[in-house]
């Protein structure tokens, strides 16, 4: 490693030579031309290697106050002044290990090869193919249902499960897919996990052999689109109140679906709905409902300024007639919608911090490239407090998101340990997100800058699958043995 | 028949889009340290090409090579993502992979087609650090066999290739039997992503591993480099305020 050293222009003389202190530390002058400007320049420049840090650290101290005397060899004119050398805060380091602020904890290292690829084929397409797309589909709200299907032919949907067309990775891998995919947009990281998450992890975890041999091949390649009925317009947080009903009916063997749900991504466009409903034993069951079923309609929802490039509505059940063969069978209560959930919102864990990094160097370029007061506005303690804020957020953000992963693939997760990371990387990518608007100044409040987008989208995030709120309470009740959800007991 | 295996022949490069390429200070090369190296990117469309034509079935197997330290093997994983069905890694490190160049690259990929019976050897037309152009017509000259080159279609007629090559003045098309050896332009295709259940495979693939030695290969090179510098720095123009005065500079410095 090659170390650059410059002196300063007030303490550089005509004749310079390295003290004897410096030359006794041996350091290794390697035969190395002055380079032309030397004399009579402002600064001279030399390069040094190979020597260990205290060496240096003594070479560095000296030159500051020192006065350097050229070592005149023929053989060996190395000129040696001292400055900062470039980038980096600690000269003395032999710079080996250099703080890299796209990646502050080397989560590189810690990902295993397959992993590695599927992150960059995946990011490649999403930067190539998405990026492209995403300003236009934001600022005039169109889904493009392509991306399911092109997504469907990488295989990144319903990634974790074994078999069926699926690529059954590990669910580190699902993170990384979920956060290169939400550093282009959210309401399409909104797409891949109801796709994942909500509809073939239910119908994997809970449905017949038949259910998984119809439905899941087709949904793995896009060819159907399908959303999650869980959100009623009455009950959000409080789900178990729900008020769609399932009646059996034992003569034709079919279930009659009444009621309504709300927030439904997907749904105005979806082939298949997975609906959650209470039953005649009052317990919730997952039923299947396919397009075309009478009394089942999809309604969009208007005037939505947040995950504007992803559909969403409601879906209203008129007495719908339901084939037993579409009752997802292995669940019953809500044990069903949360396991799905729980999959979801490891998703946004990692997800929404991948936002987070877009909006962080995005605001980085931004404040690099703008000259106020003559002076880019990185060179302010305002904006480096701010970015030093993001950075700490992301990395360490990231580093659990990491740990839960390989818990999750080792079968060692508890839910509350989803919810507290979900909980904590949406309000932390919603805060970076509101200071890298800021830091665009009026640039921010523009679509062409991207940041304002995830500003607006991320309130969303930080509301859905479970509110910050919610998931306080889930902790707390973890924390203190004592549920705070209701207010009779 | 259908040719039985083709050879996908990887380089891997310095990523050319990366700021901060410099000179090393002893101008004996350029700094590679830290600095991204990835699968070059007209190997990349040799590797779509060989898997295009595996999935036509004119071919039966593709087998991805690689020179190089360690490093090598991602971009050979990158290549089995992508569709090939086994790779070979001819070990080459330190003193002998600085000085590795297109001859004795081009010695070890012959020396290989020739083991493993080869009917197509694709590479890329060019590696985008060292810009030589020279790999794939050096292989084909070793192997005595006909080449394709600067390739923007190939087309595959029973025991020969139709090459449409790119040439400065215009598309020559040619008819080479084979084996042959092509090298890939820029429009042949575009490459594909490595789909997640593909990759998941790749790792079951097998790569294997070899040096130059079990080849009869020597890798000396005969070439030596003397000196690297960095182009000279752009120097600030000078405006001028009429055409006379610019006719006049331009006089007074020789140019007319």
């Amino acid at each position: 490693m090659w170390i650059k050293v410059h002196l300063p222009h007030s303490k550089w003389r005509q004749n310079l030579t390295i003290p004897d202190q410096l030359y006794a530390g041996a350091c290794v002058i390697n035969v190395c031309p002055p380079l032309p400007c030397q004399f009579g320049k402002d600064s001279t420049e030399a390069w040094v290697t190979d020597l260990q840090h205290c060496k240096l650290q003594l070479l560095i101290m000296a030159l500051r106050s020192a006065v350097c005397r050229l070592l005149v060899n023929p053989q060996r004119c190395a000129i040696i002044s001292a400055s900062r050398s470039q980038g980096s805060a600690a000269p003395a380091q032999k710079a080996k290990v250099q703080f890299n602020w796209r990646d502050g904890l080397e989560l590189e290292g810690q990902l295993t090869e397959d992993e590695i690829m599927i992150r960059d084929s995946f990011r490649d397409y999403c930067q190539d193919k998405l990026m492209p797309r995403i300003l236009m589909a934001n600022r005039n709200e169109v889904f493009h249902r392509d991306i399911v299907s092109e997504m469907g032919e990488l295989g990144v949907l319903g990634p974790t499960i074994k078999g069926y067309g699926c690529a059954g990775t590990s669910y580190v891998a699902y993170g990384l897919i979920a956060r290169e995919v939400e550093r282009v947009d959210s309401g399409y990281r909104s797409v891949m996990s109801v796709q994942s998450s909500l509809v073939m992890h239910p119908i994997y975890a809970y449905g017949t052999e038949e259910q998984k041999e119809k439905w899941l091949p087709r949904l793995a390649r896009g060819e159907i689109l399908g959303c999650f009925g869980l959100t009623e317009p009455n009950h959000g947080s409080d789900l178990s109140g729900m008020e769609t009903r399932a009646k059996f009916n034992p003569s034709s063997r079919t279930f009659t679906l009444t009621g309504s749900k709300t927030w439904i991504t997907n749904s105005p466009v979806a082939d298949i709905a997975v609906v959650w409903a209470k039953c005649d034993d009052g317990k919730v069951s997952g039923f299947i409902l396919e397009r075309g079923m009478k009394g089942f309609t999809t309604p969009k929802i208007e005037g939505k300024f947040s995950l504007r490039a992803s559909a969403t509505g409601m879906i209203i059940m008129d007495e719908v007639e339901v084939p037993e063969e579409n009752l997802l069978p292995k669940v019953s209560g809500m044990g069903g919608p949360f396991g799905c959930m729980n999959n979801a919102r490891y998703g946004i864990a990692w997800g929404s911090l991948g936002a987070a990094e877009f909006c962080f160097h995005a605001a980085r370029q931004y404040t690099l490239d703008r000259i106020q007061f003559g002076v880019p506005l990185a060179r302010n303690q305002l904006m480096q407090k701010k970015m030093a804020d993001m950075l700490t957020e992301i990395t360490i953000g990231l580093q659990a998101c990491l740990q839960l992963g390989r818990l999750i693939d080792a079968k060692k997760a508890a839910p509350e340990m989803i919810s507290m990371l979900k909980r904590n990387s949406c309000v932390k990518s919603l805060d970076i997100a509101r200071q890298a608007r800021d830091m665009l100044g009026g640039n921010g409040i523009s679509d062409e800058y991207h940041v304002i987008r995830h500003v607006m989208n991320l309130e969303t995030v930080n509301t859905y699958e479970g509110t910050h709120d919610i998931h306080a309470l889930i902790l707390g009740r973890a924390i203190t043995g004592l549920q705070s959800f209701t207010v009779n007991t | 028949m259908s040719p039985a295996s083709v050879f996908v022949c990887l380089s891997l490069t310095l990523l050319s889009d990366y700021p901060v390429i410099r000179v090393k200070p002893d101008h004996s090369g350029v700094v590679t340290d830290g600095v991204k190296h990835s699968m070059n990117p007209f190997c990349e469309i040799a590797v779509e090409e060989a898997v295009k034509l595996k999935e036509k079935k004119f071919i039966k197997e593709v087998v991805a090579v690689s020179c190089g330290p360690t490093q090598v093997t991602e971009t050979i994983r990158t290549a089995l993502a992508m569709g090939c069905d086994r790779g070979i890694h001819v070990e080459v490190s330190g003193k002998d992979y600085e000085a590795m160049g297109p001859l004795q690259i081009a010695k070890i990929f012959a020396a290989l087609a020739k083991k493993e019976e080869a009917s197509l050897v694709i590479l890329g037309k060019q590696a985008i650090d060292d810009d030589c152009n020279q790999t794939g017509q050096m292989t084909a000259a070793l192997l005595d066999w006909p080449q394709g080159t600067f390739a923007s279609e190939v087309t595959i007629d029973g025991e020969k290739v139709k090459v449409v090559r790119e040439i400065d003045g215009g598309l020559e098309t040619i008819k080479i039997s084979m084996p042959a050896v092509l090298t890939a332009d820029l429009r042949l295709n575009t490459p594909r992503y490595a789909t997640l259940p593909n990759i998941m495979k790749a790792k079951k693939k097998k790569i294997a591993n070899m040096k130059p030695a079990d080849l009869g290969v020597d890798m000396v090179s005969r070439v030596e480099v003397l000196r690297v510098d960095e182009p000279p720095t752009r120097l600030a123009g000078v405006k001028v305020e009429t055409v006379d005065d610019l006719v006049a500079k331009l006089k007074a410095n020789g140019t007319i």
